[in-house]
């Protein structure tokens, strides 16, 4: 069933790898996944891989890919990576993001 | 529900979860329980700096003695943690802070600690992409044996070696009350219902104090929002982490190559605020680039924070609370409670099953603000 298949490219994490995490841990969320395999943390945010291992964690955990996918990890800022150079022309502002 | 736990631990970040091991490994029965899961808190949301360069002495040896736990723990654990000892760069930017400094590393020294002043040339000899004269620095406290270790592995390091010896994990399944029966505890009440235990650990970083309250014991902590990014991975240059008291300002760079950093805001209100704020991207910025100048087209791809746990002198509080028996703290960390973690966690273990200590806890005592006897820890990015 765990195979060589790759997940998530930014952090070349496989189905296998997945598979391992969510067994050896007793995993039961993607907040979880990102943080055991940086899952979602690469430049992409995880679009498409959080997908891929919500389906694997819900394989694993015999639940619906739905009812894993509703604890979606909150997207961090910025959403699209900018350059520290033009970050660096922001001012003020306390709030907002996550 | 089980029987009577030895010890329920409240919070499963590094000191939940490294106390559960340590507590376990003693042959006690231990259930962590948190709200979330493991990394959760402040845990997962700290780039992983391990320093003993602090201004109080028994920070210097807690940290001493950590580090030692630290250089053994992968095989201890049998998990890759991704320890590295790069050293800890400490700009100084003022004559104030050079003297300060020479104390300090007098003190350091004496207690073993290979700490030494660099030369502004010798800063730029160790890393050349550091703008020693656009920032100003007139040198710095540097010590080789500082590093850093990924709070991820090794906090699920610590998690699964307890649990393979027996700790129960309760996660998502948060702590309502601390019962007291009589001036002693006598458990948790969960969502999952109540756990008798002998011994209570409130490990439940900036949420210690709201923990305490159920007990009746006030905690003077307070918390305080961090914020942090990341940037995406470039060539290895930088070995140390590079820290400035002066411009509350740090920055290090991961295995993978990511520059992590975050900036103190000195004017930060306490609260449980975790947003992440325009602010703070752009002041850290200004001031990575200033740093380190080559980095400006380097892309910024997440940002971040966490919680401080902080109490009025800036150290934390370990030890049972007179007033309840049975009820441990292991909190109030501020910016060091993963550096920390290992040793901290290994001393509540012996003090819970009444072996010597590796180290005397006096000086984290709570009883220290009731007497008024504060000795400040001052090396913190606050
Ligand atoms: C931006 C930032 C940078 C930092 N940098 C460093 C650094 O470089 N080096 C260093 O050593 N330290 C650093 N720190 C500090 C360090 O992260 C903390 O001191 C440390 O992680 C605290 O660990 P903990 O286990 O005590 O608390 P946490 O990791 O916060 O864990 C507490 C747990 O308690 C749980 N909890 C809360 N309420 C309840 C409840 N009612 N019931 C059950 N569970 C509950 C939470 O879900 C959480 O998982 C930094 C912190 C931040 C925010």
């Amino acid at each position: 069933m765990s195979s060589e298949i790759t997940i998530c490219r930014c952090e070349d994490v496989t189905e296998e790898d997945v598979v391992r995490a969510v067994r050896e841990y007793g995993l039961t969320t993607l907040d979880e996944l990102k943080r055991v395999l940086r899952i979602g943390m690469g430049p992409c945010q995880g679009r498409t891989c959080l997908r891929l291992a919500a389906r694997i964690l819900a394989r694993e955990t015999g639940r619906s890919t739905s009812e894993v996918m509703s604890l979606y990890p909150r997207v961090r800022p910025p959403i699209i990576p900018l350059e520290l150079g033009l970050a660096a022309l922001l001012e003020g502002g306390d709030g907002g993001g996550d | 529900m089980t029987e009577r736990l030895d010890v329920a631990v409240v919070g499963a970040g590094i000191i939940g979860s490294a106390t559960a091991y340590y507590l376990a490994a003693r042959g006690l029965s231990v259930a962590v329980f948190d709200r979330e899961y493991v990394t959760a808190g402040a845990t997962g949301r700290c780039p992983g700096g391990i320093r003993q360069q602090w201004s109080t002495e028994d920070n210097v040896r807690l940290m001493m003695k950590s580090v030692e736990i630290y250089e053994g723990l992968s095989e201890e654990l049998g998990a890759e943690i991704d320890f590295h000892q790069g050293g800890y760069l400490i700009v100084a930017k003022t004559e104030e802070e050079r003297r300060r400094f020479e104390d300090q590393m007098r003190m350091q020294r004496s207690l073993g600690l290979p700490v030494r002043w660099l030369e502004p040339g010798e800063i730029k000899e160790m890393v050349p992409q550091l703008d020693v004269e656009g920032i100003g620095a007139i040198g710095a406290a540097w010590n080789p044996t500082d590093g850093y270790a990924n709070p991820f592995k090794v906090t699920y390091a610590f998690a699964s070696a307890a649990r393979r010896l027996g700790a129960e994990f309760h996660l998502f399944t948060p702590v309502r009350r601390v019962v007291v029966e009589g001036g002693s505890v006598s458990g948790v009440e969960t969502d999952k219902g109540f756990f008798g235990a002998e011994f209570v650990v409130n490990s439940a970083g900036a949420w210690s104090r709201e923990i305490a309250e159920t007990a009746g014991v006030s905690l003077p902590n307070r918390p305080y929002r961090h914020e942090i990014l990341a940037t995406e991975p470039v060539r290895r240059f930088l070995e140390p982490m590079v820290i400035s008291f002066h411009d509350n300002v740090y920055f290090r760079q991961s295995h993978a190559g990511a520059i992590l950093g975050g900036w103190g805001d000195p004017n930060e209100p306490p609260g449980y605020n975790l947003s992440s704020s325009p602010k703070f991207l752009g002041r850290f910025s200004r001031l990575l680039i200033s740093y380190v100048p080559g980095l400006r087209s380097v892309r910024v791809v997440r940002q971040w924070a966490g919680l401080y746990d902080v109490t009025p002198d800036a150290k934390q509080i370990v030890g049972e609370v007179p007033e309840v028996a049975g009820f441990i703290q292991a909190n109030g960390f501020s910016g060091h409670g993963f550096m920390a973690g290992p040793i901290t966690a290994k001393l509540v273990a012996q003090l819970i099953s009444g072996e010597p200590l590796d180290l005397p806890i006096e000086g984290f005592s709570i009883e220290r603000f009731r007497r008024g006897e504060t000795g400040r820890e001052a090396s913190v990015v606050g």
